[in-house]
Parts: C-alpha cells; sequence; structure tokens
C-alpha cells in the first residue's frame, strides 16, 4: 500500500502542470470530500484528487495517469449511491465539476451539446426560454451531473413515460483510458456502425470519461395533471398501478411512498399534507395536450377509486402541483430526521410483483429489527426501499447489509434486477452473479477490456471479482 | 468438406435438425439456444465459416460459408407477461405470428420495420430496421430489455433482462441490437410492450416534396406526437405525388382531438384514411422496401432532409424513398458500389451515418453495412468482433474488405 502512495506523490508535480496547482488536492481533509457518493456504507478516501478545468486538460491528466500507471475514478457530484464514484487511496479521482459549460442548445434540432460537469437541472432551465426540457430528472437532479448521469444511465420519476439517459444521448466525445479521444454517434443519434453510445451510456466509468455530450431535448408538455391518492393497504396501491399500466395511459410519472416515508415526510418541515394514516398514497402525474390529459385524468382517476383510492386529490396549476409533489421530492431529505444515515436501495421488480415483493421486503425489515420505508418509482417496478440507521453502531449497520442482500435476493426470485438507476458501483457488486451467469459476466470483462485493457478507469467495480480477476483495492491484478 | 460438415452436424443434432440447401450446403436448424451454441461451438473448433438465416426475407442469405444457421426452428413465443407489458420470444418467430399472439392479450409491440409482415423478430433486431413508429416509439434498441446471445465461438450470453427499467452490467444489449450478427447469433429476446391502442387512425397528404417536408416539421412544432409521420415518395407509394402519412394512436378521445388539431396545421388537405385501408396503407409501404435489391438508411434530422434527399436523389435515384418526421431516410433501389460509396462520403461529411441494410453479399462486401467510421471507432469495433467472435466464425460484412 505504501508503494502505491509514494508513486502518487510523484504525479502530484506533472499534474499540477497540467492544471494548475490549485486543482490538484492532496491534503487528508480535502481528500475526505471525496470519500463517499451518498452511500454510507462505502466510505474510501481517494490517493489524490485532480479537478482539470478544460476537455484538453481531462486528456492530458488521463495521458499522465496512463503513462504512471495509476488507476483513476471519474467523479461529478458524487451523488451516485453505489460507490460507483468512490475511489481506493491507490487510484486518483478526477473531478469533472470544472467542465461545466453548456456549449449549444439547438432548439430547431431539438439537441444540446454540454460538457460532464453541467448540473443536470440546469440543463432543462436553459431549453426553458425554448419550450424544451432535458427529461431525465434523478431526485438529485438538482446536483447531479450529466457525465454522471451518462455513466450510471440515471432515470428519474419522469422516465416511465420519457425513457432513461440512454435513450436521450445521441453523441459522445470519449477519451478512452490511454487517453486517445473517439466521437460516437451522431446528431440524429444513429450510430456509425454498432451502436458504441448505447454500450458506453451506463459503464459505470469503466469504458473512459464522456467529456462532450450531445443529448435530445423534449418539447413541453401544453397540459399536466398530477393526482394524489391514498390507499388503505399497498397491495390495493399496487393493483392500481397494474390497472392504469394495463389501460394503454402512460403516465409522465407514476409514484408511490408507503405509511412510514409518508409519516417521516408530514413530520418534517416538507409536510405537503398527505394523509398520515393512509398505508400508501400514489402520485401520478399526466402530461399531454389538453384534450388529451383531460381524457386520460378522467380514466386514471375513475381506475384509481374502483382499485380502492380513499380519496383522489387534483391538481392541474403549478403551485397546487409543486405542493402535491413536494412530500415525494423531499422524502429523502425527511428520512434525515429519523436516523444519521440512510441505506438507500435500488432494486427492480415486475410491476405485477410488487405487492408481494413490498411484503416480503417488510417481512426482512421487521426480521432484523430494522426501519424500512419505501419510495420508489411504481410504474416501472424500480423500488427503493430505505433502510434508517447509524454507521457508528456496527451491530446495527452488519444487519442492514445482511438486509440489503435478502432484499436483493427477493427482488430477483421475483424476475428482477439488483438496481434499476442507481448502477452496480462497489454496492451491488456482489450480487452480479445473482442475474448473470459466468459467461455473461465473462463477456462484459471482455468488453471492458476492448475499453480499457488495462483495467485503470474505475477498477474494482461492477464486476465481481471472480468473474474479471480485475485489479482490486491493495492488490494486484 | 459439406459431407463431413453434415455428418458432424447430425450427430450434435440429429437428422431432423440438419438438411441441405439447393445449393448444397449444409443447413443447420438448432432448436434451442443451447443447440445453437453446439452448432457454432464446433464450426468455430472446425474453422467452418457460418451464416445465419432467419426467414431469409429481409437480408439474402447469400454469405459464403460453410454451413447455414437457419434460426427457424426458434420460433417460440416463450412468455407473455400482460400486466408487465414484457413478452420473451424467441429469435426465429415470424413477427405476424408474435404480433397475433401478443394481440390475444391486448398487447401490442410498437415495432412496424420494413420487409413482408413474416419477418423474423431477430432479423429485426439485428439490423435494427425500425419503421414509421419509430416516431413516437423510437429506434429498435428501445423496445428490447435483454436477449441471450451465442458467440461466434458458441458461448450463450445473456444481457440486460426481462424489466423495464435495468442498469445492471454494462448495456451489451446495445451491441447486438443493429449489429448485424457480427457479435452473436441473437436467439432469445425480452420485448418491451405497450397496450393495444383503442383507437387508430390514419391521415395521409399529397403534394410536392418540399411542402410535405415543411408541413411535417410543423407538425413537429406545433407540438403534435402522432405515432408515426412518414413522408413516402411517389414510387414507393405507387402514386402521382409525393404521400406524408400521420397515424395517431391511443384513446379515442385523445386521437381524435390530435386528429382535428392535425387537420389545422401544415396548410396541406389531409385526409382519414377509412378504416379498413389503414392496416393494409402500412403494410404495402413496408414491403415496397423490397422493391429492389439494395436498402440502406441515413440518420439524418428533419432539417437536413431537403438536402439528403436530393443528395440520394443525384447520387442514387429518388427511387422507394421513405422518411420519418423526427428524422431517418431510408432508400431501395439499385445501386453500384461505386455510387453507396460515394454517397457514404457525401453524407458523412454532413454527420450523417449510412448503414447498408440490405444488398447482395458482394456489395456488402464492398461496402459493408458501415463504414466512414470516426477515428478510433473502427479499432474498438475490431476489438468487440475479436471478444464475440474470436476465430471470424460469423460471416457477417460489418466493413468493407470482409
Amino acid at each position: 500500500m505504501r508503494g502505491y502512495l509514494t508513486d502518487m506523490r510523484s504525479i502530484i508535480p506533472r499534474l499540477e502542470t497540467i492544471t494548475g496547482p490549485r486543482w490538484v488536492r492532496h491534503r487528508t481533509a480535502e481528500l475526505a470530500t471525496y470519500a463517499m457518493d451518498g452511500l454510507p456504507t462505502r466510505e474510501s478516501a481517494p490517493g489524490l484528487v485532480v479537478m482539470p478545468g478544460s476537455r484538453a486538460e481531462v486528456i492530458a491528466v488521463v495521458r499522465e495517469l496512463h503513462r504512471a500507471g495509476v488507476p483513476w475514478v471519474a467523479r461529478g457530484a458524487g451523488t451516485g449511491l453505489s460507490g460507483g464514484a468512490v475511489a481506493d487511496p491507490s487510484a486518483v479521482v478526477i473531478a469533472l465539476t470544472r467542465l461545466h459549460r453548456i456549449l449549444a442548445i439547438d432548439p430547431v434540432r431539438r439537441r444540446a451539446v454540454v460538457e460532464p460537469g453541467v448540473v443536470n437541472a440546469r440543463l432543462s432551465e436553459a431549453a426553458l426560454p425554448f419550450g424544451l426540457a432535458y427529461a431525465p430528472d434523478p431526485s438529485s437532479q438538482a446536483a447531479c451531473t450529466l457525465g454522471g448521469n451518462v455513466a450510471e444511465n440515471a432515470g428519474g420519476p419522469h422516465c416511465l413515460k420519457y425513457g432513461v439517459t440512454a435513450n436521450h444521448i445521441t453523441a459522445l466525445e470519449v477519451v478512452l483510458p490511454d487517453g486517445t479521444t473517439t466521437r460516437l454517434g451522431s446528431p440524429a443519434g444513429e450510430p456509425w456502425g454498432p451502436d458504441l453510445v448505447g454500450l458506453f451510456v451506463g459503464s459505470e466509468g469503466m469504458f473512459g470519461i464522456a467529456v462532450e455530450i450531445t443529448t435530445r431535448l423534449v418539447p413541453l408538455p401544453r397540459a399536466i395533471r398530477t393526482s394524489l391518492a391514498d390507499f388503505a393497504s399497498i397491495r390495493a396501491a399496487s393493483e392500481a398501478v397494474s390497472a392504469i399500466i394495463a389501460s394503454g395511459v402512460v403516465p409522465a410519472a407514476l409514484e408511490m411512498m408507503d405509511q412510514a416515508c409518508v409519516q417521516a415526510v408530514e413530520a418534517s418541515i416538507y409536510a405537503a399534507g398527505y394523509p398520515t394514516d393512509a398505508a400508501a398514497v400514489l402520485l401520478v402525474e399526466l402530461d399531454g395536450t389538453a384534450e388529451g390529459v383531460a381524457g386520460d385524468a378522467t380514466l386514471v382517476e375513475s381506475l384509481l377509486l374502483t382499485h380502492g383510492a380513499r380519496t383522489v386529490l387534483g391538481a392541474s396549476t403549478p403551485a397546487e402541483r409543486a405542493r402535491l409533489w413536494q412530500g415525494r421530492k423531499k422524502a429523502f431529505g425527511a428520512m434525515g430526521r429519523i436516523a444519521p444515515d440512510l441505506a438507500v436501495q435500488d432494486a427492480v421488480v415486475p410491476r405485477s410483483a410488487l405487492p408481494d415483493v413490498l411484503d416480503e421486503v417488510g417481512a426482512i425489515g421487521a426480521r432484523h429489527h430494522l426501519f424500512v420505508s419505501n419510495v420508489f418509482h411504481a410504474g416501472d417496478g424500480n423500488l427503493h426501499p430505505n433502510i434508517s440507521f447509524d454507521r457508528r453502531d456496527h451491530a446495527l449497520a452488519e444487519r442492514v447489509h445482511v438486509a440489503s442482500g435478502e432484499i436483493m435476493a427477493a427482488c430477483v426470485d421475483a424476475g428482477g434486477s439488483i438496481t434499476g438507476e442507481h448502477g452496480v458501483g462497489s454496492d451491488k457488486r456482489d450480487y452480479m452473479p445473482l442475474i448473470f451467469d459466468a459467461a455473461s459476466l465473462d463477456a462484459m470483462c471482455a468488453v471492458r477490456r476492448v475499453f480499457d485493457p488495462l483495467g485503470r478507469a474505475n477498477p474494482g467495480k461492477v464486476l465481481p471479482v471472480s468473474a474479471c480477476r480485475e485489479w482490486i483495492a491493495g492488490g494486484v491484478r | 468438406m459439406s459431407d463431413a460438415v453434415l455428418t458432424r452436424l447430425r450427430a450434435l443434432l440429429g437428422s431432423a435438425g440438419v438438411e441441405r440447401e439447393a445449393d448444397g450446403l449444409p443447413r443447420a436448424t438448432p432448436d434451442s439456444s443451447e443447440a445453437v451454441a453446439q452448432v457454432c461451438h464446433v464450426a468455430s473448433e472446425e474453422g467452418w465459416r457460418v451464416r445465419v438465416e432467419g426467414q431469409g426475407t429481409w437480408l439474402v442469405p447469400d454469405a459464403p460459408a460453410d454451413l447455414a444457421l437457419s434460426t427457424r426452428a426458434l420460433e417460440r413465443v416463450v412468455e407473455v407477461s400482460p400486466a408487465d407489458l414484457v413478452a420473451t420470444v424467441q429469435a426465429g418467430a415470424p413477427l405476424d405470428e408474435v404480433r397475433r399472439r401478443l394481440a390475444d392479450h391486448g398487447m401490442w409491440l410498437a415495432l412496424d420495420p420494413p420487409g413482408r409482415p413474416d419477418r423474423s423478430v431477430g432479423s429485426i433486431l439485428a439490423t435494427a430496421t425500425a419503421g414509421p413508429l419509430r416516431h413516437a416509439f423510437g429506434a429498435v434498441r428501445d423496445h428490447v430489455l435483454g436477449c441471450a446471445v451465442v458467440t461466434g465461438d458458441g458461448r450463450l450470453v445473456r444481457a440486460g433482462g426481462r424489466v423495464v427499467k435495468n442498469v445492471a452490467g454494462y448495456d451489451v444489449t446495445k451491441l447486438h441490437v443493429g449489429g448485424f450478427g457480427g457479435f452473436g447469433v441473437i436467439t432469445e429476446v425480452h420485448l418491451r410492450l405497450r397496450a393495444l391502442p383503442r383507437a387508430d387512425v390514419t391521415l395521409t397528404a399529397r403534394g410536392p416534396r418540399d411542402r410535405l417536408t415543411a408541413a411535417a416539421r410543423a407538425v413537429s412544432e406545433a407540438g403534435l406526437t402522432p405515432s408515426a409521420l412518414e413522408l413516402f415518395s411517389p414510387a414507393l407509394a405507387a402514386e402521382a405525388e409525393w404521400v406524408l402519412a400521420a397515424r395517431i394512436t391511443g384513446t379515442d378521445a385523445a386521437v381524435e382531438g390530435e386528429a382535428n388539431r392535425l387537420s389545422a396545421i401544415g396548410g396541406i388537405p389531409w385526409q382519414p384514411l377509412p378504416a379498413d385501408r389503414s392496416a393494409s396503407f402500412w403494410g404495402v409501404a413496408a414491403r415496397a422496401a423490397l422493391g429492389g435489391p439494395v436498402t440502406l438508411r441515413l440518420g439524418v434530422l428533419p432539417d437536413g432532409l431537403d438536402e439528403t434527399l436530393d443528395l440520394v436523389a443525384h447520387d442514387l435515384d429518388e427511387g422507394l424513398v421513405s422518411a420519418g418526421g423526427s428524422g431517418g431516410l431510408r432508400w431501395t433501389g439499385i445501386a453500384t458500389a461505386e455510387r453507396l460509396r460515394s454517397l457514404r462520403r457525401s453524407t458523412a461529411a454532413r454527420e450523417i451515418p449510412m448503414t447498408l441494410e440490405r444488398a447482395p453479399w458482394e456489395l456488402r462486401r464492398e461496402v459493408g453495412h458501415f463504414g466512414a467510421y470516426r477515428e478510433g471507432v473502427g479499432m474498438l469495433v475490431g476489438k468487440l468482433r475479436e471478444a464475440f467472435d474470436p476465430k471470424g466464425t460469423l460471416q457477417v460484412a460489418l466493413e468493407a474488405g470482409t
């Protein structure tokens, strides 16, 4: 381990030459800022942090690290929640937040070209005057960056109708781990050859760094209606979700919160007036043309009532809609009142399995004496069971770890997946064999080696060590 | 050679799974992903070249090979889950059969590829040939949640999953959709479904080309979202003028409202197609893409459509052309390698990729499905092919000079 750190010191002057001394951080206190990505169970400070300020500096930094044989982790805002943007002390973090320019917005073609450090919500703000928006809207959109969204193939509530990040990226300029650059995709989205943009999106920073991102922009809907329905049981709410989806209506968003979550929100400064005696509340948002929304709303509201909704509250003005959304958007913040730490889980199940899996998640929590709350994207079966805990209590943290594993297994048994939008990172790496056999994992390793033969970009993530024999903390390949 | 191949295959698959094609080429018709893997494994070991066939109606199965591998026996609809809007289908299943099965459950696969209605699902995925519905529902890749693939050396690998949202592992499915089989044989796919629309209305307008392309842009600028908005050349539509067709699907009220709004836009006379003619209209247009030996697509945005149509007319001919309201142009006709290369050069300079979708083997070999790669892309594609087909078993002309 010491050997790595010595090597690290020797590259500081070279990196400083590229970025200026101000943008290379190596003091312990400075490095601590980069030790987590929102997941309290994964903490590790990098050996160094370098903050290039331009595309050219990114290329120069990657070339220098390639030459020195030092592994690195590209990082945006560090909100990924999977341990994916966390580096070992033997690796360098390349922080991309200084590359925050929106290079172009083309309202005719409905495209934007951005640098990777642009914050998600800022792109939609910049597109607003043109009547356009960037559709994927992760809950962390006020902080997370588009480069991180590309790496993780980020989702969000409105992905039910509009699709995830992969559906909105048409072209990328990427720096490969050896420092060479290449352009993938085209403005229209048609690939030059095989769909390498599609392959790159969601590669969790292991194929290289996207230094220029071309995105689609979508027209803002002319009408939006948000409805809040509350239910006496989670099962009834889940069945209402299935009924809406089966009706052919595609809501812009379809979100559920369970009682634990509602009560946490209502007890916090974010209180939105949700009924605290409800077992579950459902937020349904419809958008489109005025006629379309009106027709769909009538259908959806009658489906909610026939499937057991106690009340349905509708809102069409921006202020009323914002109030209904407030509880959902601030749910994670509200959890902060309950315990110092929150393990935000992420898994996907077939929609039809939602009631059974939620029962199972509740039983797992009870068995391990844990406080579990659920707030999630019900329309696409993307669960976020959240476990409140205090990581200083090691016995409790261990129970969280065991329960998380059992929740993953339950979701996989139901035909689901271990992550819907947060990525595998280091947190879910050991669960990968639950859903992929050895040959399939091996094929992923082979793809990784095409982009990064030396395994230097975000080493040790996504692929289980047994599958890939990758470089790991303090070890060798 | 062919007798030895035949004997080995019969030992592997039994005599029912092996026959000779008209030209004497041994043809294996395995009925499971595992059996496909066995065939590829043996072929790779023995150094046999394999060409993959679906129904053989889109890409002519004419690559020189020691062995044809047909997916025709992989024809099952394995599972339909209406509540989850997901279906699992074997790659050789004909699309029209899949459509019927889904309709029984009130489900819909929003893909309307060019060619015959009985094209295999595997062929649609491998060539990424989407039709007019891509305007609202996206490219082929947007309908595929996961797949099983047999690599050139016979490894059965899976990518993606059976849920609508999934970021576990690299998205290797994207490599296979539109990979023309160069990275393996797709044997099974998980498809994203939609509820069968209650209302489905088509309107058409006729007129000079430029007027219709302007009208199509006006429709998009007005924020209208028809499921398809497709421009057809006179030859393709078999009419005297260019035709712009809009297909609107959804609930009754929404479709009626959208159709009314559409009628007021673009200053062109929209006419609703009688309900009983709508399906045949789109079906005839899809089949028209088989009206010549060569089909190509160009990834052009709507604002570049007029210029690109001129380029195509100049380098090739006006011919059988269709173009989508949100971009994408498909041309079918007769073309030489030289003309195709010239068109690829001029469109590449405008950031418009050209993909050769179908052509006789000689042309595919000379021009490649893909070309005009940006710097570095060819190296990545080459290494990916080595990873998935280390011995070059699969006869696919991804690039020129294969």
